[in-house]
């Protein structure tokens, strides 16, 4: 009733609070830590592999069929290492791509609450144990069991180390499909079931193809992850560059030659030591690549059900 | 007319199905349990009070892993210190604070989803040229500690703004309508209650940084140190610890490989567990 008799107040602050503006810029510098890091990342690979390419042609770098950067006469070529790296990550695929996606499908379709309870944290204990554990292994557990299977591998191979990265990757694989297809409505599960669908055709059919993207990005996360992964091939695949799609043999991933070259006593400011950064760069833009590959793919999915 | 019953080669196939989707389980399991017992089979009787307080020796039969395993202790708390306060901070602005339209948020939501996928060998290089060399930090504690808090930021970003965002937007308009600011909103209502989430995705940043061997690698922690790390001094972490005996040639050190593994997933696997505690402890719904 009296409301008009108040008088009109502005709802502003009377004075400007100069504590709040502080701690806002405060937050958005810690944020910034961020960007400054990628920033950062960028800068330190791409300074010294342009040196290096000033000494060696991009063009021979990349079609290259000899690497030996240590030797007399040097040689760049990083087809070895591309290869072997695609070849690990091939093995790892085989096994992560089609037993994480069984794995999703079993927890969002098949598995009850109790059995979820139980079965996420086992995942995430193998999600959890780190690499140099899982390098260990490979070299010491799979690579000898292969021995025994009459596979005639030799002591550092491509299948023990892309296997044994398979089983890491399984967790990766399995929780984002499994939240792509946490994320498919009901409806369209209970309309499949309403035409007489078994559950098997539920899942075949209907939440497998409405989460599609999810599970593509879930894929793509885990191929990037192994072409990055560094342990379990530095320790069970070895440092052996050479073109082959032999999984028995050994061979050198790019990762591996970065690790193991950067432990040794390669002089500083040498070409050797360029060439570190010259295969980080190319790991970088491959990984980097595909995580703005999943990145988008992730945002569709989340664009289309949440 | 035909039933709707399950006929028999149906009900078949659908089992096969349910059969197979068990079985790619099973093969995660069995690998797991392999994993374990094969490092327990290897490691388990050298698990002794030597390797918990002995340096490293060229000698297997009297060597320990107390530098690495300090050194893991001090990575793991500096660690903390940068990226607890750092990672939530940002969580902070981009939740409570960004306006999502303005570019440089965009930016800032692409840098941390970026970097969250770039291997950690290549924040070894970063750390080997801006820590180590650029900044003159030399080969060592801090230098480590500081590239493992970059590699885990995303990860405390991530999850701290989950649990941000999972608190209730009617606990901020309540508060906001009492008169508080938006710092106080944040700081008395929203951090509390996101709390438990942001406590669990620490923890596992923290398990998944100290498990870390390669970046450390690329500064320079494969070195033999027989004395108690300092912050400025060589350091050499139980990963890369257990990385140097399993280059050894001698069978004795990739049994102690194993026992210090077996500690190093003790202590990697029940940061884990208390993460899934504190998780399944504080789900709340609103």
């Amino acid at each position: 009733m009296a409301l008009e008799a108040l008088p009109a107040r502005s709802l502003r602050a009377s004075r400007p609070r100069y504590g709040e503006r502080a701690i806002a810029a405060g937050l958005l510098a810690c944020a910034l830590v961020s960007v400054a890091t990628t920033v950062a990342i960028v800068v330190a690979l791409l300074a010294p592999a342009i040196d290096f390419f000033r000494q060696v042609s991009p063009w021979r770098f990349l079609t290259g069929t000899t690497w030996a950067p240590l030797f007399e006469p040097a040689s760049f070529g990083v087809l070895p290492l591309l290869v072997g790296t695609l070849s690990v990550t091939f093995w790892a695929c085989l096994i992560a791509l089609p037993l994480g996606l069984g794995v999703a499908v079993f927890l969002s379709e098949y598995a009850g609450e109790r059995m979820r309870r139980a079965l996420k944290p086992a995942l995430e204990i193998l999600a959890g144990i780190p690499t140099v554990v899982y390098g260990y292994f490979a070299l010491t557990f799979v690579t000898p069991f292969l021995r025994d299977l009459g596979l005639g591998v030799e002591v550092f191979n491509t299948l023990s180390a892309g296997l044994v990265m398979g089983v890491m990757l399984i967790p990766t694989v399995a929780s984002l499909s499994e939240d792509a297809m946490f994320a498919v409505p009901r409806e369209l599960r209970d309309g499949g079931y309403a035409l007489g669908a078994t559950r098997r055709q539920v899942a075949t059919r209907i939440v497998v193809p409405a989460a599609a993207s999810g599970i593509v990005a879930s894929f793509v996360l885990a191929i990037s992850r192994a072409v990055g992964e560094t342990m379990i091939v530095l320790i069970a695949a070895g440092q052996m560059a050479r073109i082959t799609f032999d999984p028995r043999q050994s061979i050198e991933t790019l990762t591996a030659f970065i690790g193991a070259t950067a432990q040794g006593d390669v002089p500083t400011g040498s070409t050797a030591y360029k060439t570190i950064f010259a295969v980080g760069l190319t790991l970088f833009a491959i990984t980097l690549a595909m995580n703005l590959v999943a990145i988008r793919l992730v945002r569709r999915f989340r664009e289309v059900y949440e | 007319m035909r039933g709707l019953g399950d006929t028999r080669s149906r009900r078949g196939s659908e089992l096969a199905f349910a059969a197979l989707l068990l079985s790619s389980l099973a093969v995660g399991m069995a690998a797991l349990v392999a994993l374990l017992a094969d490092v327990i089979h290897d490691g388990a009787g050298w698990v002794t009070w030597r390797l918990l307080t002995q340096a490293p020796s060229a000698d297997p039969a009297v060597a320990g892993a107390r530098p690495a395993i300090l050194a893991t202790i001090y990575l793991g708390l500096l660690l903390l210190a940068m990226v607890v306060p750092v990672g939530v901070a940002s969580a902070v602005y981009l939740e409570e604070y960004a306006r999502k339209e303005r570019w440089y948020n965009r930016l800032l939501e692409i840098a941390i989803q970026n970097l969250a996928g770039v291997p950690s060998i290549v924040y070894g290089i970063l750390g080997l040229a801006f820590i180590v060399r650029g900044a003159g930090l030399g080969r060592v504690l801090l230098a480590g500690a500081i590239i493992l808090a970059l590699l885990t930021l995303p990860t405390v970003i991530i999850a701290s703004r989950e649990a941000i965002r999972a608190v209730s937007d009617s606990i901020r308009q309540g508060a906001y309508a009492l008169g508080a600011t938006r710092w106080q909103v944040v700081s008395r209502q929203v951090l509390p209650a996101a709390l438990p989430g942001i406590a669990t995705g620490t923890i596992l940043a923290l398990s998944r940084g100290l498990g870390e061997t390669a970046p450390l690698l690329m500064i320079g922690a494969l070195t033999f140190i027989a004395f108690d790390p300092t912050l400025l001094g060589p350091f050499t972490a139980l990963p890369v610890q257990i990385y140097n005996w399993i280059r050894q040639p001698q069978a004795e050190f990739r049994r102690l490989a194993a026992a210090a593994i077996l500690l190093l997933l003790a202590l990697v696997l029940s940061l884990n567990a208390a993460a899934i505690w504190i998780r399944d402890r504080a789900q709340r719904r609103w």
